[in-house]
This record gives C-alpha cells, structure tokens and sequence, in this order.
C-alpha cells in the first residue's frame, strides 16, 4: 500500500511539473523513477521510450503504466497512471469551466489572434524536426509526400476522410513492400 | 449518447496517436470536427492552452473536449478513453509479447506508419498556418495576420539559429499573446 501511494505521488509531481508533453516528460521520469528511487535502470528507460515510440497513446501514460507494472503488477500500473493524469485533468477542468467567460475579454481575445499563429508554427516546427530525424531513403519519403499532399487536400477541401485512413493505407502498402521483397527466393534473408 | 460518441472518438484517438502530442493533433481535429464538437478556432485556442499547462498535451485535449460537451462526466469518459489503449498495449507488450515489437512484420506496419504520420503533420501545421496567417474568415487577406505569422516565424525559427534550442513552445505561446494584444489592440 506505501508503494502504490508513493507510485501514485511520485507520477502526480511529474504530471504537475512538466510542461510541453512528452519529451520533456523523460528527462523528468528519469530523474524520478531512475536516479533517486531506483525503481527501473537507465537500460529500462531507454527500452521504455523506444517502446512509447512505437506504440499509440501519450508517451508520459507508456512510462507510468510501464514503471507502475514493473513495481507492483497491475494495481501499481492503475496507480501510476491515474496519478500521471489526475493534475491536468484538474487543471484543464477548471479551465474549460471559465475559458469561455475569459474570451470575451477584449485583450485575452486579442491574445489568442496571436496564440492562434504561434500554434501553427510549432506543429510545423515539431513536423520539421520529425523530418530530420527520419530515414533518409526513398520510400518512407515517398510514404510521407504522398500523406502530406493527401493530408493538405482534405484540410482544404473539407473531404469527409479521415487520417485513420491514410495511416492505415501506408500500413498496409509497407507491409505490401516488405512480403514483396521477402517473397523472391528469400533472397531478403540472406542479409 | 453523447458520452458514447465522447468515448469512441477519443479511443479512436488514443489508439491511432502514434508520435506523441504532435501526432495526435490531426487525429483530435478529425474526431473534434467530424462530430461538431468544436470548430476550428476554439480548439486552436485548447491546442495552445493545453501546451501552456502541465500534463500530457493529448490527455489535457481530451478532458478539455469531454467537459465542453458533457461536464464532468464527459471529461472522465474522454480522459479514460485517451489513456486506455496505451495503458492496455504496454501491459499486454510487457506482460506477453515481449517480443513483439521485434516482430518483422509489426516493424514493417511501424515503418510505413511513421513516415504517413510525419506527413500529416506537416500538412497539418501547413493548413494552420495558411489558414490562420493568411487569409482569415471572410476569405479576403488581411494585413495584421499576416505581419504576425512573419515576425513570429522569424523570430521562432530566427532564435533556433543564434541559441542551441532556442524559444521555448512555452515562450513563442506568451510571446504571440503579447503580440496579439499589441497587433489587435488598437483600432
């Protein structure tokens, strides 16, 4: 019982401090679960973030669940995870009670034109950073025009598709490429 | 009802966000839209408040969505729903498919995936930019957004090149506001 509450503290200090999601979230996890409790290795994290990397959801839940699990099976997952979620849940409740009252006032509105453009900006930004990072060869690039140009034609003509769909054609034309180059004589083996 | 539909369109989320807060954004605005929850301006506006507060940006959208539509329970449903998925798929990877990720063919579905996912991104933060900077509601080009998107790209991608890291999210968010205020307060 000490460990589920500690679990479920030490995960609502994170969720309270971090700001700007889930990369600046690991360093903090790190710091926490890693250097001063001990619960998991620095191997752990690491292995914990590939694994947040390739799996849906946000990657702040993937750590909790993660070192929740780890500690104390399944009641500690449930407690790392609400206490991950619990501080914004508050935060952004309270908000959404009064955000509407707050945007009638002149200068906030005026503020929010601005914030508005700022937002734009650092979805290209993390976009562009994304691109950086990725494989340079031609058929993730090719996969990644394509859903841009596909993406920028429903945004502007409001199309009635959703990016699901487009997530689920490149999974499916990947694994298309890949048994086609695995079929011929297994040659795709060898290497 | 309305909380069926909240539960439904943010598993849909929570289980196709693959690339953290970035990712899920385009999923979010095809849920929040296709079901009239909130237009475009106003979840713009969530967007920015929910990388200015502590917590998962998806997980902040969510309670965000779920309360306008429902109250409290609303915002409990879409919460629960957000998290859901990532919580099952790292217990079940953890307690059954160690290997799983390791899994040529779960790789090769993973590569296709993250290029399509950096692709819709980029053309999210496009149309936004676009939309928001250069031509405003009536479909005519205004002159204030369009100076704001110049000098605040300018001055976010401009300290990016001068300081390793540059301008904090956090940063360029208070920074706009201040800008917005000084562009719109005057008549």
């Amino acid at each position: 019982m000490i460990l589920l509450t500690e679990l479920f503290l030490t995960f609502a200090r994170i969720g309270l401090f971090t700001f700007g999601g889930g990369y600046a979230m690991i360093s903090l996890i790190e710091r926490c679960c890693v250097e001063q409790k001990q619960w998991i290795t620095h191997d752990e994290m690491m292995n914990v973030t590939v694994i947040a990397e390739s799996t849906p959801g946000p990657i702040a839940i993937n750590c909790a669940t993660f070192v929740g699990y780890k500690q104390k099976g399944l009641p500690g997952a449930v407690a790392a995870t609400i206490g991950m979620v619990l501080p914004s849940f508050c935060i952004i409740f309270l908000i959404s009670v009064y955000l509407d009252g707050f945007l009638e006032i002149a200068w906030i509105a005026h503020a929010f034109m601005g914030i508005k453009i700022a937002v734009g900006l650092l979805i290209l930004d993390a976009a562009i950073k994304m691109i950086r990072k990725m494989q340079k060869k031609p058929i993730p690039r090719t996969i990644m025009l394509f859903a841009f140009a596909a993406m920028l034609l429903i945004d502007f003509f409001a199309l009635r598709v959703s990016s699901i769909t487009l997530m689920l054609i490149a999974a499916v034309v990947s694994l298309a490429l890949f048994l086609m180059k695995r079929d011929p004589g297994k040659e795709g083996a060898a290497k | 009802m309305i909380c069926f539909d909240l539960f439904i369109g943010f598993l849909k989320v929570g289980l196709f966000a693959f690339g953290g807060a970035y990712g899920a954004i385009p999923l979010i605005r095809d849920v929040v839209l296709s079901y009239g929850w909130l237009d475009d301006e106003m979840l713009t506006y969530m967007i920015a408040v929910s990388e200015s507060t502590p917590g998962p940006i998806m997980v902040n959208l969510a309670t965000y969505v779920g309360s306008s539509q429902a109250g409290f329970p609303g915002a409990l449903i879409a919460t629960a729903a957000v998290v859901l998925p990532s919580f099952v798929i790292i217990l079940l990877i953890m307690a059954l498919l160690k290997k799983l990720l390791k899994n040529p063919y779960v790789q090769a579905v993973l590569r296709g995936l993250k290029p399509c996912i950096i692709g819709i991104i980029l053309a999210t933060g496009v149309y936004m930019i676009l939309k928001n900077g250069l031509v405003m509601r009536s479909g005519a080009l205004q002159i204030r957004p369009l100076i704001l998107t110049a000098a605040l790209g300018a001055v976010y991608f401009g300290s990016g090149k001068v300081k390793k890291g540059g301008i904090s999210p956090i940063g360029l968010i208070c920074l706009s506001a201040v800008a917005g205020i000084a562009a719109y307060g005057w008549r």
